[in-house]
């Protein structure tokens, strides 16, 4: 039984009255639950203006918060294939076509060149909202492609990572991705170009055991996931529940493996501090 | 030991008890076997080589963790002079499912990486499955780093399921470890050679596996993750392994297929597990013969080579 009884039955709330309450106007955060208006988060680039939770933002939103106005997208004539006709229930062309459909970008990631703060630049990002920001042959390629471009045009490389990490759809190609951009971000590294690698959540698999580990920077968004295997994955093969806060930002900087946990709304400027010490004239003043 | 023998080996071996039998027979002299032997002898060989032609995908991968396949260090010990086995990775400990160290092949010196599995269930604990640490990851990069300053090449010999998936692991950088060995082995200046003999999945498998030359024996797979693990992902069932390696093509022949492998090493008729010696045998003549083709290069065609074959791997419109 109820606590309360209601006085009269069948109140019902007219739609007029509800229409503010609309989906797309008001969204409810992931982390504290709070009620928060659909507006205000986009002004706060999509940061819990209660909680500071990050929510996961599309690639071209996270261009725009980095590089100054008048960059330019390139790449995206790369398009991915189903090179072993994986065989599935949902077809993985299908898959495909249905994500591009979804996000209007042709595989997980985007790539624009411009400037950070006039710190000439190349951004890659991926987007996790495209079959879990998984890596195949097309993020392999145009993640070697900036690194082979950030080193002709002495352009500084950020990558931003979201991803569950390589495609399982193209087996082995997947795979060699890992080893492929490796090579190229070591190119660059000879070059004296500095890579900047930005994991938000999740930074999982192989793309944490390559590009997004490998930065001269690694730095973090509060509270992203990052790790090698999976949490679920890792419980089943202890068979325990796994501390709290593990796999956390906040856990990897206090294991050694980040530089610095960064909040969205600061990134650029940070980007620009550290870029200003790393990039540009060997001088050692400014 | 007690010999595993998988489904789609019973009939050869059933004709090997026989061809025992009779030999037992036959020298107790009362009636000349020879000629039916020399019958059961030729039967065999053709239905090795008939077997082998069927094999599924799965069966390869069946084939390549087969419990009485050579692991590692049943080849070093066939293949390498005066093998000194060298530990830890001067940070934290030593990684027992990642053996590394120096001695000579043939005419070669080399630094020489294995992934090791055990046997006995004691020895596979001992060996953590074959499943490395970020510690087991260092190590091998510290033997590689010590190849390059002393101008000498490596062998490195794949076999893991994949890295593991632990707490600690990844406290200590899992995906770090791996990271870096792909980072520097793509440009160690000495030939790397890399050999899977076994399994090699995932980062587990990449972490020690960039090289000038990916060779495959041919009951062996390579690939994103395992079937299994696949399967349980994809199709929520990790019974549908077998649909699994047949999706993501992870055999020696698909690999080579997509440019991924460069040669694929004949095993023994009826796999690796069936002759030891002949198999490791074959491996010392491929490694000397393809160290032979790299170790003249001058060092920046090498390194470049090594990065436009990786360049080259994908598939894209």
């Amino acid at each position: 039984m109820a606590w309360f009884t209601r006085k009269s039955k069948n109140i019902k709330t007219s739609n007029e009255d509800k229409k503010e309450y609309r989906d797309g106007l008001w969204i409810k955060c992931n982390n504290c639950r709070q009620i928060l208006y659909q507006a205000e988060l986009t002004r706060n680039n999509h940061v819990c203006y209660k909680c500071n939770y990050h929510f996961r933002i599309p690639a071209n939103k996270y261009i725009e918060l980095l590089l100054d106005k008048g960059f330019k997208t390139q790449f995206e004539d790369i398009t991915p294939r189903d090179p072993l006709k994986f065989k599935a229930q949902k077809k993985y062309k299908d898959q495909l076509e249905a994500a591009q459909k979804k996000t209007g970008i042709k595989d997980a990631i985007r790539v624009a060149t411009g400037s950070i703060n006039s710190i000439p630049a190349i951004v890659a990002v991926m987007d996790f909202s495209f079959i879990g920001g998984s890596m195949g042959s097309v993020v392999g390629e145009v993640i070697s492609r900036s690194a082979e471009q950030a080193r002709q045009e002495h352009r500084a490389l950020i990558i931003v990572s979201a991803s569950g990490g390589a495609r399982m759809m193209e087996g082995a190609y997947s795979l060699m991705q890992m080893a492929k951009i490796s090579a190229k971000l070591g190119q660059l590294s000879d070059a004296k170009i500095p890579f900047i690698s930005v994991m938000t959540d999740p930074t999982t698999g192989g793309v944490t055991a390559s590009f997004a580990m490998l930065g001269d920077i690694n730095i973090a968004e509060p509270g992203a996931l990052i790790g090698f295997a999976g949490p679920r994955v890792i419980k089943q093969t202890i068979g325990a529940d796994l501390p709290e806060g593990f796999q956390r930002a906040e856990f990897l900087l206090e294991k050694g493996f980040l530089d610095l946990i960064v909040p969205r709304e600061q990134m650029k400027i940070k980007l620009t501090e550290l870029l200003g010490v790393l990039h540009g004239q060997t001088t050692y003043s400014a | 030991m007690t010999k595993t023998i998988l489904e789609f080996e019973k009939p050869l071996i059933e004709i090997e008890n026989e061809i025992q039998e009779m030999e037992l027979l036959n020298t107790t002299g009362e009636k000349d076997l020879s000629s039916e032997i020399e019958k059961l002898r030729n039967k065999s060989h053709d239905m090795a080589i008939k077997i082998n032609k069927k094999l599924s995908r799965w069966q390869r991968v069946e084939l390549a963790r087969h419990s009485d396949r050579p692991h590692s260090l049943d080849y070093i010990e066939r293949i390498v002079t005066q093998w000194n086995e060298l530990h830890g990775d001067r940070y934290f400990g030593d990684d027992h499912a990642i053996v590394a160290g120096i001695g000579h092949i043939g005419e070669f010196k080399a630094a020489i990486i294995g992934q090791q599995k055990g046997r006995s269930t004691k020895d596979n604990i001992y060996r953590n499955f074959g499943m490395a640490s970020p510690e087991g990851f260092r190590k091998a990069l510290r033997v590689m780093k010590m190849a390059e300053k002393f101008n000498i090449p490596v062998v490195s010999f794949v076999d893991t399921i994949g890295a593991f998936p632990g707490i600690e692991a990844e406290e200590r950088g899992q995906a770090e470890a791996i990271a870096r060995n792909l980072f520097e082995m793509s440009k160690l200046r000495v030939p790397i050679l890399i050999i899977v003999i076994g399994e090699g999945a995932s980062g587990g498998a990449l972490g020690v596996g960039v090289g000038d030359r990916l060779l495959m024996l041919e009951n062996t797979w390579f690939s994103v993750i395992s079937p299994e693990g696949c399967a349980s992902i994809l199709y929520h069932d990790a019974s549908k392994k077998e649909l699994a390696a047949e999706s993501m093509k992870v055999t020696a022949l698909d690999l080579l297929e997509m440019g991924i492998a460069d040669r694929i090493i004949e095993e023994p008729l009826g796999g690796a597990h069936r002759n030891y010696e002949k198999m490791a045998h074959i491996i010392k003549d491929v490694i000397i013969e393809e160290l032979h083709k790299l170790i003249d290069k001058d060092k920046e065609t090498l390194i470049s080579e090594r990065i436009t074959k990786l360049e080259n791997i994908g598939s894209w419109g």
